[in-house]
């Protein structure tokens, strides 16, 4: 056990510890002799970058993965998981991120998968269903038994999954960024239903990078860096920069506005644009929204989940059709042309999702970089193999792409470096306006700064940059203004010199608060 | 400092992924180079066993044969590498067939009261025509109406082959070699002739597989197709015209077709409405053979064609042995079998958990680059 753990917890009140874990693949060390424990109906929240070790551990507790050395103690007796159905059959249920339910199928068949009732006849749909409810109304969720998974919102979706870990009685709920794709609202219905479970002794093990959401919730906290468990303790001893200092080892800055230079002219004018919601049209999902970004400028965009950020990036990018409004581009109207057109009148987006819309899987980092920007290694009818890399081998210095080369393969690389790829594809058109919808996602803290650092050079060379986050640390970082977004629309305009609280609070978060 | 950190999940795939292969180097290089290895093993087995196999004159022969499923399997290539499939091609093979032979045999206008007899290369111009129309349908239900690739063309395989047996009546066009006070001579030149003694139809392949061997490694066209095929969505964002990209694979595949279609009724100087009939299968298990994955972005003309020679002279070489027609067949269906294996082995990727879990439901996690976010990304936005 960590020295920095409060003594007042008796080992009583352990349900699940692992003791001395160590998880090696080849050379690599996931997990270097990790002490970390659950306690009785508590959220133990585990916070650390992507690559600490949060995965392993949680896959190691849950059977998915047996680690190299350490054992794991479940109320004060030695267990070996040797699969995930061991694991399932003691208590401990793990829900991944990406949902794992059948959406053609309804909550009954998705509670029962694979551990069908059966009679002598068949499945026992009638007792299924039966139990289906009771679980449901015990989370305060009413939803029949036989709606199916893809006419629930996501939320529901979520309580679905958790309905499924309780009905094979866990006791045990590892929870893997489960507030990801959730609403504000559907937050709050989540932490209470944590709440509920963990008033009925249920143990709850948290996972997330939304920190301040995160330590809403958090009973005690551990925080893993490198494969160690840096420092634990109890909700109400620490605060967010504990997190955040012990994640990190050290006070991270990522970074000021760019300073010395006049802003120039407008580059970007986003002129009363409105969107519709793809998944219901009479609603908008951007409303009526203006706003100028200048040549040389950082413009952040805050926002919850849902409030449009993401619709307005990809309707300026011409990827989502407007409803109403205009997109100029250094005073010419660009709505009516296609992606090509505008990343060819120097404006680009990187997008949200890496895997989904940024990166081309089966080809070379070099290609990836390239992509974007083919036309300018043309020669004739071909394309000019010295050309290219030259190009490549250049982007790849000016965006510090950490890589054996352009031709290894883009899966070699880690998350951080897979964005700079993306976002020297899109420098490498020449941009006057980048897009950059959450920059940061999923990429460590280290990486983060890397990313900021860029784009802050390039401000200062005359980039006018847009980008959008949901972590109201990065807003207080690079940008020049802070614009706040909820439900479609401008709800407030920030200098650098903002509270954390004034954007939450703008935002609408401080409602789930 | 970042790049020592992977992804959550990638340590646990990536190193033992390379343990695998690296400690066997030689097992790495079987598995690439498996068609071509394929190939030599079957010339030696064949050759161990008939007299009359290993000779120039034999190879020139299989070759021939092999022409017109490598002609189509090219065709194909294109269509699999931007994630689709093209069923139709067997059909369009059949019908540019017997376009050629109405055409030799004369068309005649009532209202004008003349039968025209058009010369060769009209024929072929127009036979060419008719695939690329049949590839711009395919291409336009799947790039502009989301109709599903495999739907789409299995639709255009009836309607083709429907269109043929119109045609025809359901009857051959025999005799297509023209009359020389017609000036239409010449058609049997292309299944016929030798050049250098070297069948046209084999030149015609060389010819077809050297053109879009640079189109893809060199062209913008051939960039876009990888990238396209590779991830739909990112193409797009980074101004790709996908689908400008797709109606042209599948125009393209319909022109080869029609090529194929051509050089087959030439080499049997008459063209039936039910030539080429279930050749699509053919071509795309040459292209699979060949190394390129089903779900598009990977694989190349070399290994097609290699694909394509592996077909072919396994089939040839079972006539030649005297193995029975269904044992052909059961043959030649296990090692189709074995190539998908072969692939579903090759594009194994790092990050793509091995999924332990007793009931099967925890869905990979795509953090990483999975191959099946590509998969499943195409099938929606396609």
């Amino acid at each position: 056990m960590t020295a920095s753990s409060d003594s007042a917890c008796r080992t009583s009140d352990v349900v699940l510890a692992a003791r001395d874990i160590v998880k090696s693949y080849g050379n690599t060390h996931a997990l270097k002799g990790v002490n970390f424990e659950i306690h009785r109906g508590k959220v133990t929240t585990l916070f650390g970058e992507n690559g600490a070790g949060k995965s392993t551990l949680m896959k190691i507790l849950s059977g998915v993965e047996t680690p190299t050395s350490g054992s794991i103690v479940l109320d004060g007796e030695p267990v070996i998981f040797n699969s995930t159905v061991d694991a399932r059959d003691r208590g401990i249920s793990i829900i991944h991120q990406e949902l794992s339910l059948a959406p053609n199928l309804n909550v009954r068949d998705n509670i029962f998968m694979g551990r069908e009732l059966r009679t002598a006849y068949g499945v026992d749909f009638a007792e299924e269903a039966r139990q289906t409810a009771a679980l449901m109304t015990s989370l305060e969720e009413e939803i029949a038994p036989t709606t199916l998974i893809q006419a629930l919102r996501l939320g529901q979706q979520q309580l679905v999954e958790i309905a499924r870990a309780l009905s094979v009685n866990s006791r045990i709920l590892i929870m893997d960024e489960p507030t990801s794709a959730l609403s504000a609202a559907e937050v709050e219905l989540l932490f209470k239903v944590i709440r509920d479970l963990t008033s009925r002794g249920v143990s709850i093990v948290y996972i997330s990078h939304h920190l301040e959401e995160a330590l809403e919730i958090t009973d005690y906290a551990v925080v893993l860096r490198d494969g160690n468990i840096t420092a634990a303790a109890e909700a109400k001893d620490i605060d967010l920069e504990w997190v955040v200092r012990n994640m990190v080892g050290e006070n991270f800055n990522l970074g000021s506005p760019p300073e010395g230079y006049d802003l120039g002219e407008v580059a970007l004018s986003i002129d009363d644009v409105s969107i519709a919601d793809a998944a219901n049209p009479e609603r908008s999902v951007v409303d009526s929204l203006s706003l100028d970004v200048r040549t040389g400028e950082i413009v952040c965009i805050y926002g919850l989940m849902g409030a449009g950020r993401t619709e307005l990036m990809e309707a300026i990018a011409g990827r989502v059709p407007m409803t109403g409004g205009r997109i100029l581009l250094k005073g010419q109207d660009i709505s009516r042309l296609s992606i090509a057109d505008r990343i060819e009148r120097g404006l680009g987006l990187v997008p949200e999702d890496r895997q989904r819309d940024g990166l081309v899987q089966t080809m070379s980092v070099g290609a990836n970089l390239s992509l974007a920007s083919i036309g300018a290694f043309v020669r004739g009818l071909l394309m000019s193999r010295q050309d290219e890399h030259a190009l490549v081998d250049n982007s790849i210095r000016d965006v510090h792409v950490k890589t054996a080369g352009g031709s290894a393969p883009i899966g070699s690389l880690s998350g951080g470096n897979q964005q700079k790829v993306v976002i020297g594809k899109m420098l490498m058109t020449e941009p006057r306006v980048i897009l950059l919808d959450e920059p940061s996602r999923g990429i460590d803290i280290g990486a983060k700064a890397e990313v900021f650092r860029l784009l802050s050079e390039r401000a200062a060379k005359g980039l006018a940059v847009l980008f959008s986050t949901s972590e109201v640390s990065e807003c207080l970082s690079i940008a020049h203004r802070i614009i706040v977004m909820r439900r479609g629309k401008i709800s407030a305009e920030f200098g650098p010199d903002v509270t954390k609280e004034q954007i939450m609070a703008a935002s609408g978060e401080a409602v789930v608060a | 400092m970042t790049d020592k950190r992977r992804n959550d999940s990638s340590p646990a795939t990536a190193p033992a992924r390379a343990g695998r292969f690296s400690g066997l180097s030689v097992g790495k290089l079987l598995l690439e180079g498996r068609a071509f290895f394929a190939l030599i093993v079957i010339i030696i087995v064949f050759s161990s066993m008939s007299p009359y196999y290993f000779s120039l004159n034999n190879f020139l022969t299989m070759a021939s044969h092999v022409a017109i499923y490598g002609i189509l399997a090219i065709g194909m290539l294109l269509v699999i590498l931007n994630g689709g499939i093209d069923l139709s091609v067997g059909s369009t093979l059949g019908l540019s067939g017997v376009m050629a032979g109405f055409l030799m045999h004369g068309v005649t206008l009532k209202t004008f009261g003349v039968t025209l007899f058009p010369s060769v290369w009209v024929v072929v111009i127009v036979a060419c025509a008719l695939g690329a129309l049949v590839g711009l349908i395919n291409g336009v239900l799947i790039a502009r109406f989301k109709v599903p690739a495999f739907v789409a063309t299995l639709g255009m395989l009836y309607v083709v082959r429907g269109v043929a047996l119109l045609m025809t009546n359901g009857l051959t066009y025999n005799d297509l070699g023209g009359k020389a006070e017609l000036g239409n001579t010449g058609f049997d030149w292309l299944g016929f002739n030798r050049l250098l003694n070297v069948p046209i139809g084999v030149l015609v392949l060389a010819a077809i597989a050297l053109i879009f061997s640079v189109v893809l490694t060199r062209s913008v066209f051939g960039r876009w197709l990888y990238a396209s095929g590779g991830n739909e969505r990112a193409a797009q964002l980074s101004g790709v015209p996908v689908k400008k990209v797709q109606v042209y694979v599948y125009v393209i595949s319909g022109v080869c077709a029609a090529i194929a279609g051509l050089i087959l009724s030439s080499e049997l100087t008459s063209a039936g409405p039910t030539a080429g009939t279930s050749y699509e299968l053919t071509a795309i298990a040459a292209v699979v053979i060949g190394g390129a994955a089903l779900t598009g972005g990977h694989g190349n003309i070399r290994g097609t064609l290699l694909g394509a020679f592996v077909i072919g002279f396994l089939s040839d070489g079972l006539v030649i042995i005297g193995v029975s027609a269904y044992w052909q067949t059961v043959f030649t269906g296990s090692v189709i079998v074995l190539a998908v294996l072969l692939n579903a082995v090759q594009y194994r990727r790092p990050g793509r958990r091995a999924d332990k879990n007793g009931t099967g439901s925890i869905s990979a996690r795509t953090k990483d680059p999975a191959s099946v976010t590509g998969a499943v990304t195409k099938k929606t936005a396609g």
